[in-house]
């Protein structure tokens, strides 16, 4: 998108003269928003209580003030989550007065769709795909808007901003639609649905510092704190609950820590870190010299884990 | 009139500094994504995961140098056969500046990609093999880096290493380039020649010192020094409404609130504007972002307007300035850049897409084809294939409201879309 001007000469200007400022992220991020209500009828925002999404929330917000925003969230929620994440998301969602969903993997477990994993590096992160298509069969949702950003990931580096998906949910990254200008086509058949990502051209930097200039609110655990941990393959694991497999020579000990994304519980490391306050994890991530899914665990599973995933319709 | 709280004012976003996007054009071979891997390391924008990865990839693979083309070769497909094939994003900065490159792939049959990724960028690189010199493909580079006006483009001829870093053969391209630079439409464009040796790290962020005899900036000197008029051209300020906010609440009981992006130039309170296609005038009243007014609007701004009067106003409708009005008109003539497998064939039918109007269109004559080596034209063709040029002319079921896409590139562009796969069939660039 041809959008990308930062207007840093204008914010000494535009206190005198009330003009409004540019931030191009910011601003392409609405614009995409809005096609999505204009050009489909059943949008969604996919919402996983972590900081992408929380992001989203709020660019939807004021994309159409003074509506409310005018689609649901849908959680799909892999049992595995931190309380803290949970409780904020309810919270939120009071707050803004929209709609949730919330769709469980262990409902698909149970249903016998999926097959729980075993073992040492077992995970639901795969598990969430079922959940999702199934979801978004129900509902007949046309549209997912997710918080998936280009600089994650070798294989999101390619994907578009209206991403079609076919009846199986898969991603065909041979037969994309080019993307050009602004211009974002959003024609489908019966049975196909887009993903939508907003802030695909935003860093993991861009995100930090538009929390700490919007003052938005996000879960504890983003900040260090406290916890119980214990060590494996030069990561660092939560002790605190059932969810992450631990071997009895694994030792547990007491670390500040946080956590840079808040995915399932079981495929999330922390990293040792004093940052308490926005501030902190702002200056911290520009120190930082670990990519962001460095600590996801499901992306080294191989180095092509992420686009095998996207093609059997992982968000 | 308008609340002028300071408060009320949006903050800067982001790192407070300018983002800047960059085409890259080169073809198979020269060294693409070396070069890019090069701008990541020695502005030390790899992580130590990353880097971690090529050097591991690097020494399974047997090479003695680091393959920085690991960095950015996103696709399977692309890792097994060494080559890229779609375009892919990738994100650095400097304390000035935030970049995001396009890498577009350069084979034959990938115009598409390239056009797709110059449509997004405000400066392109053409890469050149020194020791292949300007090939057929730096001809399409070229081209199509003209035709969509982009406004600063560096020429950066690499390899220098296995030249000798010789001045001559430099001095050589740049001449041969510089014959492709006479034919040009778009004569503006400011072009910068680079010698390189992106493998060795030459002139891309760092000084040569294997050539001495090159006085001119690194690449990145050049990048950071790019100033915003350098890069942008002001036009005229267009409206095109995404949306039409009505709040239903209380404390908003009368709000009719048009949502969209300004392009081109300024929206202010108190402007008389004309409303498209309807040709009604009215007043900006307020201009709304979240829930802050304000006075006026700049260029690529996401806002939303109310308007002085009841008017009827809907999507795809545009506000403009009195007195600037835009051609309104139900045929055009355009430069198409063909981007389907199937051809497009004069009397086909087409959905165009101009910003987020959409109308029917209908391929009235294709006037003629730039042949695919640039070197003249082709005329009584009757069909385009996959990365053809051609100039269309079309005729729509309702007017849209254009401008030559040499005064307006937002409003001079559309795309076209296959009505039967809804694929994005094809961009068109207004004459």
């Amino acid at each position: 998108m041809d959008t990308l001007t930062l207007d840093s000469q204008s914010s000494a200007k535009s206190s005198k003269t009330n003009v409004l400022e540019r931030n191009a992220l910011e601003n392409e991020a609405i614009y995409i928003l809005r096609e999505v209500v204009a050009q489909f009828e059943k949008p969604v925002l996919l919402f996983s209580g972590g900081k992408d999404s929380i992001t989203l929330v709020r660019l939807a917000q004021k994309a159409f003030y003074p509506s409310k925003i005018p689609f649901p969230l849908m959680h799909i929620d892999t049992g595995h989550n931190f309380p803290e994440t949970i409780a904020f998301r309810d919270k939120l969602v009071a707050e803004l007065g929209v709609e949730l969903i919330v769709r469980n993997v262990q409902d698909s477990i149970d249903q016998g769709k999926v097959v729980e994993e075993t073992g040492k590096y077992s995970s639901r992160n795969m598990l969430q795909t079922t959940t999702l298509l199934d979801a978004i069969e129900e509902f007949k949702f046309d549209a997912c808007i997710g918080g998936a950003r280009r600089d994650e990931e070798k294989a999101r580096a390619k994907e578009r901003i209206f991403s079609v998906r076919d009846d199986f949910g898969q991603w065909d990254e041979k037969n994309q639609r080019p993307e050009l200008f602004d211009m974002l086509n959003g024609q489908i058949e019966m049975g196909q649905n887009v993903r939508v990502f907003p802030i695909s051209n935003w860093t993991e930097l861009d995100v930090w510092s538009y929390i700490q200039k919007e003052n938005i609110e996000i879960p504890s655990i983003y900040f260090a704190h406290k916890r119980s941990i214990f060590e494996r393959d030069g990561l660092i694991w939560s002790a605190e609950d059932d969810v992450v497999f631990r071997s009895e020579d694994e030792k547990v000990e007491e670390r500040t820590v946080r956590f840079r994304t808040v995915g399932d519980m079981s495929c999330t490391a922390a990293v040792l870190s004093h940052a308490d306050t926005i501030d902190k994890v702002v200056a911290e991530i520009r120190e930082s010299k670990i990519s962001e899914r460095g600590a996801r665990i499901d992306d080294k599973r191989s180095e092509a884990a992420m686009e095998k995933r996207k093609q059997q319709g992982y968000f | 009139m308008q609340r002028s709280s300071p408060c009320g004012m949006a903050k800067q976003i982001g790192n407070s500094m300018e983002v800047l996007k960059i085409a890259t054009a080169g073809s198979v071979d020269d060294g693409k994504s070396t070069l890019i891997g090069r701008l990541l390391y020695d502005t030390k924008s790899l992580t130590d995961d990353k880097l971690e990865a090529i050097e591991r990839t690097s020494k399974q693979k047997g090479y003695d140098y680091l393959d920085f083309s690991l960095a950015t070769d996103g696709l399977v497909a692309e890792r097994e056969q060494g080559i890229t094939i779609d375009v892919a994003h990738i994100y650095f900065s400097t304390l000035k500046k935030s970049y995001i490159i396009a890498d577009t792939p350069g084979h034959v049959e990938y115009t598409r990609n390239m056009v797709t990724g110059a449509s997004t960028s405000q400066v392109a690189i053409i890469l050149i093999d020194a020791r292949k010199g300007v090939i057929e493909q730096t001809n399409r580079h070229f081209f199509i880096n003209n035709l969509l006006r982009i406004k600063d483009v560096i020429v950066a001829i690499n390899k220098m290493d296995l030249v000798d870093f010789s001045e001559e053969r430099y001095n050589r391209i740049k001449s041969d380039f510089e014959v492709l630079m006479g034919k040009r439409d778009y004569q503006d464009q400011k072009i910068t020649f680079i010698p390189v040796s992106a493998l060795k790290g030459d002139n891309v962020v760092n000084e040569s010192k294997n050539m001495p005899w090159y006085k001119g900036e690194t690449l990145l000197q050049h990048l950071e020094t790019l100033d915003r008029k350098d890069i942008y051209n002001v036009g005229t300020p267009r409206f095109p409404v995404q949306l039409v906010i009505r709040p239903k609440k209380e404390e908003f009981h009368d709000f009719r609130g048009f949502a969209g992006k300004v392009y081109g130039g300024e929206l202010s309170v108190g402007d008389e504007v004309v409303v498209l296609p309807s040709m009604t005038r009215s007043k900006i009243k307020e201009i709304y972002f979240y829930d802050k007014k304000y006075q006026t609007a700049t260029r690529r701004s996401s806002i939303t307007i109310t308007l002085e009067d009841e008017v009827n106003v809907s999507r795809g409708d545009m506000l403009v300035k009195v007195g600037d009005l835009p051609t309104i008109d139900k045929q055009l003539t355009a430069t198409v850049s063909w981007m389907d497998s199937q051809n497009l064939t004069a009397g086909s039918k087409y959905v165009l897409q101009h910003g987020v109007n959409k109308v029917l269109a209908k391929v009235d004559a294709i006037d003629h084809r730039i042949l695919p080596d640039y070197s003249g034209i082709d005329t009584g063709v009757t069909s385009l294939g996959m990365n053809d040029i051609a100039t269309v002319s079309f005729k729509l079921n309702k007017p849209i409201y254009y401008d030559a896409f040499k005064k307006h590139r937002t409003n001079g562009s559309f795309i076209l879309i296959d009505t039967r796969t809804n694929a994005t069939a094809g961009v068109g660039f207004i004459n």
